[in-house]
């Protein structure tokens, strides 16, 4: 069977390495920045004439989303909330990316990592913090888990991670739907809840992560945890010979063998750590209360994996363009809540977001195609 | 256990559970055999779930415009077309990643879809049966098959339809060829981009047919939730075959009774039997499939691998 790792993930390989062309680098910029903000324009005017051709105001959207997500007083620090699990998740693909490997299931990842968060969170006899710095472990061993198995079938097995991950996301959640019916696993106690309804018992206060307020603005503290995450995250993957490795892995699985590069050690640990992330993401989710009660819902993961494995490809691998990422598709979650008022259904900014990545997806692939019909007609010409 | 198999006992003696399995079976099958010819040109095409979802929803827009379910199923392939021409020119024309356009299309469509039903609320019905004959009095699988909504018996010719284009025709031929080893066909002369954006044109009209084929014949009424996972259990279905039409078949086959377990079971009064387990397995067992014939099972060698001239 053919080595899958030999797969060029193109977004490793793009315009960085597209031929060089004698333009001027001024030049160069200027054209890099205006094939984004057509793009972009040209995203959010498809997403206006969406919303007026269904009768709505697109302006008024537009004022909605931007009020809900940063103006309003206090909806920031829920944004930087709802952000930083999208962040983790992207730090984990991030990871994974480097060393060629595509992981697709982090959403799986995070169902299992707040299952196992949630599990221990409730059942855990100890000091509050004790207990949450605990269940949080266990939120990323959950995750850690659900990708190592694709990871060591990917290399012990020779079956494409692409499709495992796939796959065990809808097994992710089918587990979470199963454990939530199930008092002995997740579902609380019926005495806490409301009839009929599948939800795990809330944390306990003492266990939940702790809140900040900065200008009025409140946020749990995993948001500085993220970001701290992010740097580590960059040094290890950009300043230090283990993510050497893993590039050289990522970009030609050949030469890394050649150079003494452990594909399976590096390839399964690039997994390992792309589940933690989206694991631990799962574990703050439950714990930082932007999302829900402090307590596992049937549709717990809310597409958050989703989006940041999309933060990750839309910032093609670079750690700190991954923060802004991570931060705009947050605005888009936060200011849907705004969009009732403006009787738009919020799922606009489902369609805001989806188009706003296509669009980025499309400027750096248009550069590189051409860059490369210019190099190709220079040297024609001097041949 | 004995709860199981008496519950399997029951299901094999029940006409309405051949019915779903068909009916479930038949929706993953038209989008499976577009996913393998897309997969055989060398794309994982993960909008496949999109091209289904556009598919359904164009189809309950037709029917609510004018009424008529031929239009609906013109429609429905029309937007299957739109979104695979977003996929196949995005990653087969620039060099956008296959995967990430494809994990966007699903997530703008879905997003599209939802929005759009929230302020049209389409109006779509259940097409009627229509019943060959003699066929239709076959016990149990009988009237599943043959006494079904008229849209199901487009699958019969498609499967045949597929097996000929992929092994008895030229462009069959240089479709596999693409799959397996762009570089020799290149140089040999094919556009080797050109032919996988044309095996995903393919795949987005048979699947976004198949969306329109579930929505007349099960649904009815459109909901964002109608496809709810089965682009991804076809691309399960198109693995588990081992990138084979009989394999793909008998996938959709299996998993299609595995749906019809999970609808049939808790109807029959088997309440012990947690629908959770039934519903993941699909996954589970083509990921142990992939598990243990993974060295046996060939896929196509330049599966996922974009085509760039000049690059390997």
């Amino acid at each position: 069977m053919a080595d899958v790792g030999e797969r060029e993930t193109l977004d490793t390989e793009q315009p960085d390495e597209a031929p060089v062309t004698k333009q001027s680098r001024f030049g160069a910029t200027a054209e890099v920045i205006v094939l984004y903000v057509v793009c972009l324009f040209v995203a959010l005017a498809l997403a206006a004439i969406c919303v007026s051709a269904t009768g709505g105001s697109w302006s008024n959207v537009y004022t909605a989303m931007l009020d809900g997500s940063i103006r309003k007083p206090g909806r920031w620090g829920l944004t930087l909330g709802v952000s930083a699990p999208i962040l983790l998740v992207a730090l984990g693909t991030i990871v994974n990316s480097r060393a060629g490997l595509v992981n697709i299931g982090q959403e799986g990842q995070l169902i299992i990592g707040s299952c196992f968060s949630a599990y221990i969170g409730v059942r855990l006899a100890g000091p509050g913090p004790f207990v949450l710095v605990v269940a949080m472990i266990f939120g990323i061993i959950g995750g850690a888990i659900w990708a190592g198995i694709a990871g060591a079938l990917r290399y012990y097995r020779n079956v494409p991670e692409v499709l495992t991950t796939l796959l065990m996301g809808t097994v992710a959640l089918n587990l979470m739907g199963w454990g939530l019916r199930n008092t002995s696993l997740l579902l609380a106690p019926a005495a806490g809840r409301a009839n009929r309804n599948q939800v795990s018992e809330p944390l306990a206060h003492d266990t939940r992560i702790p809140r900040v307020t900065w200008f009025g603005n409140e946020f749990p503290i995993s948001v500085l945890l993220a970001i701290a995450l992010a740097v580590l995250v960059w040094l290890v993957v950009d300043r230090s010979i283990v993510g050497f490795r893993l590039r050289m892995l990522g970009s030609n699985a050949k030469t890394a063998h050649r150079s003494g590069v452990n594909e399976r050690r590096y390839g399964i640990g690039a997994m390992l750590v792309s589940g933690s992330f989206a694991g631990l993401a799962g574990g703050i989710m439950l714990a930082g209360g932007d999302f829900g009660n402090y307590q596992l819902v049937a549709n717990f993961g809310v597409g958050i994996g989703f989006a940041g494995l999309l933060a990750a490809l839309v910032a093609r691998q670079r750690v700190f363009v991954a923060i802004f990422v991570s931060f705009i598709f947050g605005c888009m979650r936060t200011g849907s809540g705004f969009l009732r008022a403006t009787g738009v259904s919020g799922r606009i900014s489902d369609v805001v977001q989806g188009l706003l990545v296509l669009a980025l997806l499309l400027p750096p692939a248009i550069l590189y195609v051409r860059a490369r019909r210019r190099a190709l007609s220079a040297t024609s010409t001097r041949v | 256990m004995g709860n199981f198999f008496s519950a399997l006992g029951d299901i094999a003696t029940t006409e309405s559970a051949y019915r779903n399995a068909v009916i479930a079976a038949a929706v993953l099958l038209f989008a499976a055999c577009g996913e393998l010819v897309a997969e055989k040109a060398g794309t994982i095409n993960i909008s496949l779930e999109a091209m289904m979802l556009a598919g359904s929803f164009s189809a309950a827009i037709g029917v609510h415009l004018t009424g008529s379910t031929w239009v609906g199923l013109l429609f429905a392939m029309l937007a299957g077309l739109i979104v695979a021409a977003i996929q196949a020119n995005m990653s087969h024309r620039l060099p956008a990643d296959q995967f990430v356009v494809g994990l966007v299309l699903n997530v703008l469509v879905l997003g599209l879809v939802g929005f759009l039903t929230g302020s049209i609320q389409p109006k779509s019905g259940v097409v009627r049966r229509v019943s060959v004959p003699v066929l239709s009095r076959i016990p149990l699988l009988g009237p599943a098959l043959f006494d079904a909504p008229w849209v199901l018996y487009f699958i019969f010719p498609l499967v045949p339809l597929v097996w000929w284009l992929l092994y008895r025709t030229r462009w069959g031929l240089e479709i596999r060829a693409v799959g397996e080893d762009p570089n020799a066909s290149d140089v040999s002369g094919l556009h080797v981009n050109r032919l996988r954006r044309q095996a995903i044109y393919f795949t987005g009209i048979v699947a976004g047919f198949g969306g329109g084929y579930f929505l007349f014949a099960r649904a009815g009424k459109f909901e964002d939730s109608l496809i709810g996972g089965r682009g991804f259990i076809a691309i399960a279905a198109v693995i588990f075959g081992g990138w084979t039409l009989k394999g793909t078949v008998a996938g959709c086959v299996m998993f299609g009774l595995v749906g019809s377990f999970v609808l049939t079971i808790p109807s029959l009064g088997y309440k012990s039997i947690d629908s959770s387990f039934l519903a993941m397995a699909p996954n589970v067992i083509t990921i142990i499939a992939m598990a243990v014939f993974a060295k046996r099972v060939r896929q196509p060698a330049a599966l996922a691998r974009p085509f760039i001239r000049g690059l390997k």
